[in-house]
């Protein structure tokens, strides 16, 4: 996804008003950048604090800044910049996390973003993208250069199926039908399940959706969604993210106020590092039971 | 017509006024940076130049000046630190033009100031960045990451001001933990410092009107409490608000001063 960003973003790069920063990171990645916004460009170092909060000055004055590093060092390490610099003046500052969930695998726990959106949509002003294929992010940037808050952009890797077409880009999408429940996956985690959900005959295909952005509220939510929950009676959200502050909750919370409320609930969702053993984002997820065989098993 | 001095004269006294009738602490560094400030506002600010105040918990001062200058009213000030008011103890946001930002968390002001600075270097604007540091702000890691960066970036209109009062939360700034000297410290980063009295308004004016090639210090030196005898230099006045028989000696004090 990074590279598809990288090149969507260069299309920009020209604007009077854009501005890129990274924590130091991109290499072999945002040169492509580099070399079209030239001064616009900038480089801030190992210090996300201050590039934070500068990215905030940068908007102040009119610009739009986008400002970049590993997911956990532009959202943990910074927050209070975040928090009070950016998102209490509601400046349209974008913040863009490369690897969501475990998707630096072994790197290791300090380089695993598995509470980012929770953390970031309890602050004021915030809005949260987290593309699910790399098609969807030149839609997703042409959405957040428009927007005039802060936001923070997920991205991970691209793992949608090849012989699997897309619907054109909407924040909930339905992907397949089917009779089975109604399966509701963030972000690029979607890509896996989808291959493999299609292959199940119809009777008990579950009906998925893909949600790409957050936060929503009841109105957001499309009607045909909640008519599956009804009908299916069934609800399974599915996300690389820990319970707490995640879609399972904020949808729970959703269809309680609206009394649309499942019969039967599943959260699959990250559990941090059950065994203490570190591996690939493949081996993290199964700890979890973030697979299709697992979430088809707890579902029958 | 009435002097700078005069002005700032009345000006205190209404910072006073206002701590007094809100029960509000803080004042020792309100009156350490009053000076400065008023020099800045009154004689050296222009149209395109922005200020940040970084130590938060001078906002009395801040609110004081811009009364000075009329951007704010007595009614305004009536309500500092009271119910339904925007002049909330620290700074809060995006109400007056003439408060960039809200702070109050140390060492936010100068990576924003920073920020104000590289658009005003991106966008060719004119006009000059000034943000206002307490001393003790410097043991904040943010700020030595912005102080890297704006001299990497030789932010050129970037004037960095640090009201060096010598005293901070629980203790001097020697006993908690010790910056001595700020000065070499700076200049290892690369970054020219002067130092200046805090409180000769002359001297002020002359080193807030300099224009630089690249970012610069001033290391103010001031006094806690300044033109209150019971509050100079006393790490107590950091909080304590005053009682009647306190305030009416400030008062008296004020008119004693040179």
């Amino acid at each position: 996804m990074r590279n598809i960003f990288c090149d969507t973003l260069v299309k920009y790069a020209a604007s009077p008003d854009f501005v890129f920063l990274t924590g130091d990171l991109g290499y072999n990645a945002l040169e492509p950048l580099q070399k079209a916004a030239g001064d616009r460009f900038i480089n801030a170092g190992i210090a996300e604090q201050n590039m934070v909060s500068v990215a905030a000055g940068l908007a102040h004055q009119g610009l739009k800044p986008w400002a970049y590093s590993i997911a956990p060092f532009i959202y943990a390490r910074p927050l209070e910049q975040v928090r009070n610099d950016v998102c209490l003046h509601d400046l349209p500052v974008k913040l863009v996390g490369n690897g969501g969930g475990y998707a630096y695998g072994v790197m290791g726990g300090s380089h695993h973003a598995i509470e980012d959106y929770g953390i970031l949509l309890s602050l004021l002003n915030m809005r949260v993208f987290v593309p699910a294929f790399g098609l969807d992010i030149p839609p997703m940037v042409e959405k957040l250069l428009h927007l005039t808050h802060p936001a923070y952009f997920r991205l991970g890797r691209d793992e949608k199926p090849k012989d699997l077409d897309i619907p054109g880009y909407a924040p909930w999408r339905k992907i397949l039908t089917g009779q089975g429940p109604t399966i509701l996956v963030a972000g690029p985690l979607a890509g896996g399940l989808l291959g493999a959900f299609k292959e199940i005959p119809d009777a008990k295909r579950p009906n998925t959706w893909v949600l790409t952005e957050l936060p929503f509220e009841t109105k957001t939510i499309p009607d045909e969604f909640l008519r599956d929950i009804a009908k299916s009676g069934h609800l399974a959200v599915v996300e690389e993210h820990v319970a707490h502050g995640g879609v399972g909750e904020m949808l729970g919370r959703v269809l309680l106020l609206t009394g649309k409320n499942p019969k039967r609930f599943s959260h699959f969702c990250a559990q941090g590092y059950l065994t203490g053993y570190y591996g690939s984002q493949n081996f993290h997820r199964k700890e979890c039971g973030l697979t299709a065989e697992n979430i088809l098993k707890e579902l029958e | 017509m009435e002097s700078l001095e005069q002005n700032i004269l009345k000006t205190k006294k209404r910072l006073l006024q206002m701590h007094f009738e809100s029960g509000v602490g803080h004042i020792g560094g309100n009156l350490s940076c009053l000076d400065s400030l008023m020099v800045l506002y009154h004689r050296v600010l222009k149209k395109d130049d922005l200020f940040v105040l970084s130590k938060g918990h001078s906002a009395g001062s801040l609110y004081s000046v811009l009364w000075s200058l009329g951007r704010l009213t007595d009614e305004d000030l009536k309500l500092f630190h009271k119910e339904h008011t925007k002049l909330s103890g620290h700074p809060s946001p995006n109400w007056i033009q003439e408060i960039t930002f809200a702070t109050g968390s140390l060492g936010h002001g100068l990576p924003l100031a920073a920020g104000l600075a590289l658009a005003k270097k991106l966008k060719k604007d004119s006009g000059r960045v000034f943000c206002l540091t307490s001393d003790g702000e410097w043991q904040e890691g943010s700020n030595w990451e912005a102080l890297i960066f704006a001299v990497h970036r030789q932010l050129d209109s970037l004037t960095l001001m640090i009201d060096s009062n010598g005293l901070q939360g629980f203790g001097t700034t020697q006993e908690v933990a010790s910056l001595n000297s700020l000065k070499e410290k700076f200049l290892s980063f690369g970054m020219p410092v002067e130092e200046i009295d805090g409180h000769d308004l002359k001297a002020l004016e002359k080193t807030w009107g300099k224009k630089t090639r690249g970012p610069r210090a001033v290391i103010a030196h001031t006094e806690k409490g300044r033109g209150v005898s019971f509050m100079k230099n006393k790490m107590e006045w950091h909080y304590l608000p005053m009682n009647e028989s306190q305030y009416r000696q400030a008062l008296v004090d004020l008119d004693k001063e040179p």
